[in-house]
């Protein structure tokens, strides 16, 4: 990389105020012509350029979106990451995702901010805790670190949780994965934004695909509102729009798109070192560094684009919150907003071929997605790179759909991030 | 957060009703006829538009019935209620987009 971060350029850079610090990546005119277009500069957009161009030599590559790049869910979520999924073909993909986010600030030269903290997901009734043994159970078959801890232990880790039997839903136990966390989730996107810039990939802000041009079944390039690009192969990771998007190319999908919010609140000192997830009475919260407590919320039940949602959701969320945590019922939020997520009927993704020859597709990600990003990336680099999914992602087939090999992760992932 | 004008009961909260999915949507005549991709795309298969959006909502805090409504998804807007299989703005198929 051409300019490195390190003690020495920040200590460099300090000297001269901090006013002459390269831009992290270029802003180039669109060319005529591509080998890959990314439609979609998410988390997930940028990965996948990055991993064509380190692990496939693929550089003649451009990322198209139509705002600015990190601004979709990327820039909206909680940032929980784990990977202690229930079933076989999810727990491969989402551990190679963890074992990618372990080594990926030192393989970026970029703080993510990836913290591994640990996550809980808190049991409250009999059935649920069968679940969680369950699936901690599936976990270590798959290798996967997750252990079943009582109340007590988690009393004891996070002395500010309710635990008392006498709560309206009381906490029975919990899953516990320590490798799980958080990350900093503008910094991922602008991390691997940099990386694959530096690596030759054109990242093209504000360029809105608006057409999805085919000749015989087989796609030719876009339409977008900076003019027409061609391209050899074209990847959609857009998330929300997916299904705008495959309209375009002439084909359905299984997916929904619906709000979903989270919150902030004002900052305070470290109270939670960890994060605190229930899918009973839905609630999720950890805190940040700059000691705002971030809470998720669920999302509403309707289709919508408008990255808001209703207000009685909010009030759902935080009574949850209350609940587990009364000593945070004086804290003030000072800040919503939503996101357009993507749903899928089994509650997992769909990565690979579309109808339409040479265009793939990368969505479904749902409520869940960001923790998959490195590893989202890089096995979709694969696919567009060999015209064929990697193991890890054939089982998320579009056409599952229609011989019946659903993973239905509904009971580990459904509603929780 | 929007109301709904429940053709039974009047405009009432969102929060009183269920939302169940895209309107308009026809069971095949004869499901062991189709061929698999056609089930498939019969069962979970969506349009999902931004924009107009033919679907269905239950009063399940109220008379319970369901119903027919056309929103807009990005304003959340209502155009119209009806009674289901009768949405006022579908055209000929019966497909509103
Ligand atoms: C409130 C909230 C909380 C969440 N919490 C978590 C969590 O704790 N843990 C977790 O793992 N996941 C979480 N998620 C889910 C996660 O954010 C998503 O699954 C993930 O970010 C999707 O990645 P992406 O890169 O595809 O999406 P995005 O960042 O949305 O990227 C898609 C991009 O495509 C662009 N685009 C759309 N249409 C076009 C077009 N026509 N032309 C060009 N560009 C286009 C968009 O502008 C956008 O930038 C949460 C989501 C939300 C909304
Ligand atoms: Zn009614």
């Amino acid at each position: 990389m051409k300019n490195r971060y390190s003690i020495f350029s920040l200590a460099r850079n300090a000297l001269s105020h901090h006013e002459k610090w390269d831009r992290a990546w270029r802003s180039p005119e669109p060319q005529p012509a591509y080998d890959v277009i990314i439609i979609g500069a998410g988390g997930h957009g940028l990965a996948t350029a990055y991993y064509l161009a380190k692990e496939h030599g693929i550089t003649n590559v451009a990322v198209v979106e139509k705002g600015w790049l990190g601004g979709g869910n990327t820039a909206r979520n909680t940032t929980i990451v784990r990977s202690n999924y229930l079933y076989d073909e999810s727990a491969h993909l989402f551990e190679k995702s963890l074992k990618l986010w372990e080594g990926l600030s030192q393989e970026l030269n970029y703080n993510v901010m990836f913290s591994q903290r640990g996550v809980y997901n808190l049991g409250h009734t009999l059935q649920e805790m069968r679940d969680i043994h369950r699936r901690v159970n599936a976990n270590r078959l798959n290798g996967i670190d997750s252990e079943v801890v009582d109340a007590r232990q988690i009393k004891q880790e996070v002395p500010i949780i309710n635990t008392s039997p006498d709560a309206r839903y009381p906490i029975l136990g919990a899953s516990l994965q320590r490798r799980a966390g958080t990350a900093r989730h503008d910094g991922v996107a602008w991390g691997y934004a940099r990386a694959a810039d530096a690596r030759g990939v054109d990242i093209i802000e504000n360029c809105e695909v608006t057409n999805i041009l085919r000749d015989g079944g087989r796609v030719t390039g876009v339409e977008t509102t900076r003019g027409t690009i061609k391209a050899k192969k074209v990847g959609i990771v857009v998330a929300g729009h997916s299904g705008v998007l495959a309209d375009m190319a002439g084909f359905r999908l299984p997916v929904e798109s619906h709000p979903l919010q989270a919150l902030v609140s004002e900052p305070v000192k470290p109270v939670l070192d960890t994060v605190i997830m229930s899918n009973a009475v839905h609630g999720y919260i950890s805190q940040s560094d700059k000691g705002e407590l971030v809470i998720g919320a669920g999302i509403d039940s309707y289709n919508g684009y408008g990255q808001r949602g209703s207000f009685n959701i909010i009030e759902e969320t935080i009574a949850a919150i209350k609940e587990m945590f009364p000593m945070f019922s004086r804290m003030r939020m000072l800040r919503h907003w939503g996101g357009i997520v993507d749903t899928t009927p089994d509650a997992t993704p769909i990565i690979g071929k579309t109808p339409v020859d040479n265009l793939f597709i990368n969505c479904g990600w749902g409520t869940g997605g960001f923790k998959a990003t490195p590893g989202s990336g890089w096995v979709f680099a694969h696919t567009l790179a060999t015209g064929e999914p990697h193991p890890i992602n054939a089982p998320f087939s579009l056409d599952r759909y229609t011989t019946g090999y659903l993973v239905d992760e509904h009971g580990a992932a459904g509603v929780a991030h | 957060m929007f109301q709904i004008d429940c053709p039974w009961c009047g405009p009432r909260d969102q929060s009183e009703f269920a939302y169940a999915g895209e309107g308009g949507i026809k069971r095949p005549e004869d499901p062991s006829a189709l061929t698999d991709a056609e089930w498939a795309d019969y069962l979970f298969m969506r349009q999902n538009p931004r924009g107009r959006h033919h679907e269905q909502w239950r009063h399940v805090h109220g008379c319970g019935q369901f119903f027919d409504v056309v929103r807009q998804t990005v304003t959340y807007r209502i155009e119209s209620v009806d009674l289901p299989g009768r949405p006022a703005l579908a055209n000929a198929s019966g497909e509103v987009r």
